[in-house]
């Protein structure tokens, strides 16, 4: 037996209603390496994941830890045995210090007191440690995301875990953010630590994992070390079929300018300027890609041009035309949509159905007289759900019943339905597979070719290579170069945005 | 939909057969034509302030003043009919046809839905604060009118023109109560306004996600706007009703109605949180409030009892309400993998 082995799944199935999400799968997780975990969203990482950390229940399988069989009936035994998760999205108290989140829920005290010098000696620390000079008493909600995700890590470390999976933790990243991210994360394998990392970005995969293993319809369909592989033999994997040859945009057959952007600034309440000046142009039938890091200002950009900042300085034209102070309603009337960003909290609305999700923004289409036309709405969403291959069992069912990938291709119908000539995409992909990607990319490249102009915000160098026909680079709230897709480098952009 | 899903998605109305159902069996006088009646006017009442309610909560809000806007209403109304309007410097008193009262009286309530959508709306005050606010102002407003008394014999006088609001509460059409129809009304307007207009849907879109409704071009603010003078006006309609019913106006009438109208919404499956629920579910809840109601008296079950069972009945409701929650989210977990 190989006793590098901390954790192990041995032939793990779990039955959900009408699905089998996991097959049979075993996974090993070895002392002081790093183990990928990919597939496609839903082939059953998610699953895996939440067997190993107690949260979902195998219905059938054994797991073993240290050799010795255990059973992960709850969170809690999990964390006992030292098995720590962060989850995509983060589990933090905004309304509470970075040392009252790190000891959450097994705080110091003494004498039956709260050891608050204590924690925050002890979290500084922990900090120390991730060498982060992360102030211990400042407000989770004050902190960038970046810092909040190494407050989660802490989070693990005061707890002393000996296996540590992170689902996603880098999506929401900046290039500087994921560099000090792999950093700790080697560090922690180099103390012992077993790290399960789980990500769809492959090349930032490859780098920082020992081992990859692939899932593909709930099987564990390759497992390999990850020196002898390369994004292309993931894809395959993921996919099961072979990597064609990667589609670009090419250069736009592109017409006549349909919006202009001058010298937008916008400075917050708090007094951060998040935009100084930007301007730029789209044209019809053109894919402009905006790449830039975390906090470059490419969010509040779009919502600027979607009208939710009215205190914006500088201006607008949509053919030629002045936006002003246009409300957002109006803007979507006059031929823009937004796809944003984060696409569970911008952009779907939970508590109703995928038809009801789809039709939103056009509802004055779909209105005979004062009243809502059933008819009228189906066809229209039917329509979509063909020409945008959306998989859904139901248009009638929740929001929630469907994939990632397939959410956001709802939120692009929902735009497609008010029959934009402006679409402005926030990181489309964010969060879905790579055959959604894909397919999501080729939409995109389809409607431009029909005459749409695209705003594609990414902060994926691949993605904006591969999509857009032009590409601004955005730093600071300022546009900081501008290249043909042709002409760009990987170097060339990456610079300009830090 | 499964067996098991449509359990649960009709439990409210299984509940209330089932309590019908006993009720039925213990006690000879609960079907008769008599205590029915009593009973959907009593139902009426709740149920309209209800339908109002429903739109509130829908859109993630919640109505806390609408017992006083009843209350208020009523006074208004009863203050217009016995006293007329005082115009003081002229030294005249204003008599209004009755109908031109009750026009008045339901734009009163409209108002101060309005006052509230502008709260909530504009200067972004936490619904609960403002409604809160306003439960004490229309109130007091109502005690101002009146000077705390009651406005008696609101039948009106041939010779001032204004007779006739009486036939609000107890005038009858093809043989049901005005209060009845004016019940059955409200809910077919709010059904059709929540399900199948533009504006419903966005007031759910509004409750079950903000951010996503302001992003697809919802106004947000005006549907905010809108769902507290709808309210508003339900509650004013009800403050009528029972104005009619007694032929007077008393300042402390709909006192916790309000509680009664939060408990048929969420006893009929609406969520608190916004977004999800329905007018026909609401009025199924108001139904098992007042059929609970009108059995238990029946029955002979001590006032102070029939208290402590109407509250077990909403939590249970609320428990089974989130079982089906998270009973649906399974299903659709398992649906996407």
């Amino acid at each position: 037996m190989n006793t590098d082995v901390v954790l192990e799944a041995r032939e793990v199935s779990v039955q959900y209603p009408g699905t089998l999400a996991l097959d049979s799968v075993s996974f090993r997780l070895h002392r002081g390496k790093v183990s990928a975990l990919i597939g496609e969203n839903g082939a059953g990482k998610s699953t895996l994941v939440g067997v190993l950390a107690g949260i979902v229940r195998p219905t059938r399988g054994r797991l073993r830890m240290d050799g010795v069989e255990v059973s992960l009936d709850s969170v809690r035994r999990a964390d006992a045995l030292g098995i720590g998760i962060i989850h995509q999205e983060l589990n933090l108290c905004p309304n509470l210090s970075v040392a009252e989140n790190i000891f959450l829920a097994r705080e110091l005290t003494r004498h039956g007191v709260l050891d608050k010098r204590g924690q925050q000696e002890r979290a500084r620390r922990l900090l120390a440690r991730l060498e982060q000079p992360i102030d211990p008493t400042a407000l989770v909600g004050d902190l960038p995301l970046g810092q909040q995700q190494i407050v989660e890590i802490a989070k693990a470390l005061a707890r002393n875990v000996r296996v540590l999976m992170m689902d996603e933790p880098t999506s929401a990243l900046s290039a500087g953010e994921i560099a000090v991210l792999f950093r700790i994360i080697r560090d922690l394998a180099a103390h012992g630590v077993a790290v399960v990392y789980i990500s769809h970005r492959l090349e930032e995969l490859l780098e920082i994992s020992d081992y990859v293993s692939v899932l593909r319809d709930g099987r564990m369909v390759a497992e390999a070390a990850a020196a002898d592989v390369d994004a292309r033999w993931l894809v395959e994997k993921m996919t099961g079929r072979p990597a064609g040859s990667e589609e670009t945009a090419g250069a736009a057959r592109s017409g006549p300018e349909l919006l202009r952007v001058e010298g937008l600034s916008l400075t917050l309440p708090s007094g951060r300027p998040v935009l100084q000046g930007v301007s730029l142009s789209l044209h019809a039938g053109e894919i402009l890609g905006v790449y830039g890091l975390m906090g470059a200002g490419r969010t509040e950009l779009l919502e600027c041009l979607m009208g939710l900042h009215p205190e914006v300085a500088g201006s607008v034209f949509l053919d030629s035309r002045r936006l002003g102070r246009l409300h957002t309603s109006a803007r979507i009337a006059a031929g823009m949509a937004i796809v944003p960003e984060a696409r569970q909290v911008d952009g779907l609305v939970p508590s109703i159905s995928v038809l009801a999700n789809m039709t939103l923004s056009g509802l004055a289409k779909f209105s005979r007289g004062a009243w809502l036309s059933p008819a009228a709405e189906r066809t229209a969403a039917a329509q979509m759900v063909n020409g945008l291959r959306i998989k859904t069992a139901g248009l009638g069912l929740e929001i929630g019943s469907l994939s990632g990938g397939n959410q956001q291709k709802v939120i692009i119908a929902r735009c497609l339905l008010t029959g934009p000539r402006v679409l402005l995409l926030d990181e489309p992909t964010r969060g879905v597979d790579v055959g959604a990607k894909r397919e999501i990319h080729s939409i995109i490249r389809r409607l431009a070719e029909e005459g749409m102009g695209v705003i594609l915000v990414s902060s994926e160098l691949e993605e904006v290579r591969a999509a857009a026909h032009r590409i601004v680079v955005m730093s600071r709230g300022r546009v900081t170069a501008e290249f043909a897709a042709s002409q760009a480098t990987d170097s060339a952009l990456a610079e300009a945005a830090s | 939909m499964t067996p098991a899903a449509l359990l649960f998605r009709l439990r409210a109305l299984i509940v209330l057969f089932a309590l019908a159902a006993v009720f039925a069996w213990m006690s000879p006088a609960f079907l008769t034509a008599g205590n029915l009646t009593i009973l959907v006017k009593h139902v009426a009442i709740n149920a309209i302030l209800a339908v109002g309610m429903t739109f509130v909560i829908l859109s993630g809000g919640i109505d806390l003043s609408v017992g006083s806007v009843a209350g208020l209403a009523g006074i208004i109304a009863g203050g217009l009919l016995h006293s007329g309007l005082v115009l003081r410097p002229a030294g005249v008193v204003v008599y209004f046809h009755s109908w031109l009262v009750v026009v008045l009286a339901l734009l009163a309530g409209a108002l101060v839905g309005a006052a509230n959508g502008l709260l909530v709306a504009q200067l972004r005050v936490a619904p609960f604060i403002a409604t809160l606010g306003s439960l004490y102002a229309a109130r007091g407003a109502a005690l101002l009118i009146s000077n705390g008394a009651t406005f008696p014999n609101l039948a009106g006088r041939p010779e001032l023109g204004n007779t006739g609001f009486l036939s609000l509460g107890a005038g009858a059409f093809l043989g049901l109560p005005v209060p009845i129809w004016l019940m059955l009304a409200f809910a077919t307007a709010g059904a059709f306004l929540a399900g199948r207009t533009p504006f419903g849907r966005r007031v759910y879109a509004v409750g079950g996600n903000e951010r996503a409704a302001v992003l697809s071009g919802v106004r947000v603010k005006q549907v905010k706007f809108a769902v507290y003078v709808i309210s508003g006006f339900c509650a004013a309609m009800v403050g009528l009703i029972i104005a009619a019913q007694l032929a007077s106006a008393h300042p402390a009438t709909g006192e916790t109605f309000e509680l009664n109208a939060i408990a048929a919404v969420v006893l009929g499956g609406t969520s608190l949180m916004g977004g999800r629920g329905s007018i026909g579910g609401t009025i199924i809840g108001a139904f098992v409030i007042g059929v609970l109601a009108d059995g238990l008296i029946l029955l002979g079950v001590s006032e102070f009892w029939q208290i402590v069972i109407k509250g077990l009945v909403i939590i249970a409701a609320v428990i089974l309400d989130q079982m089906q929650q998270q009973y649906t989210r399974r299903m659709a977990a398992a649906l996407r993998s």
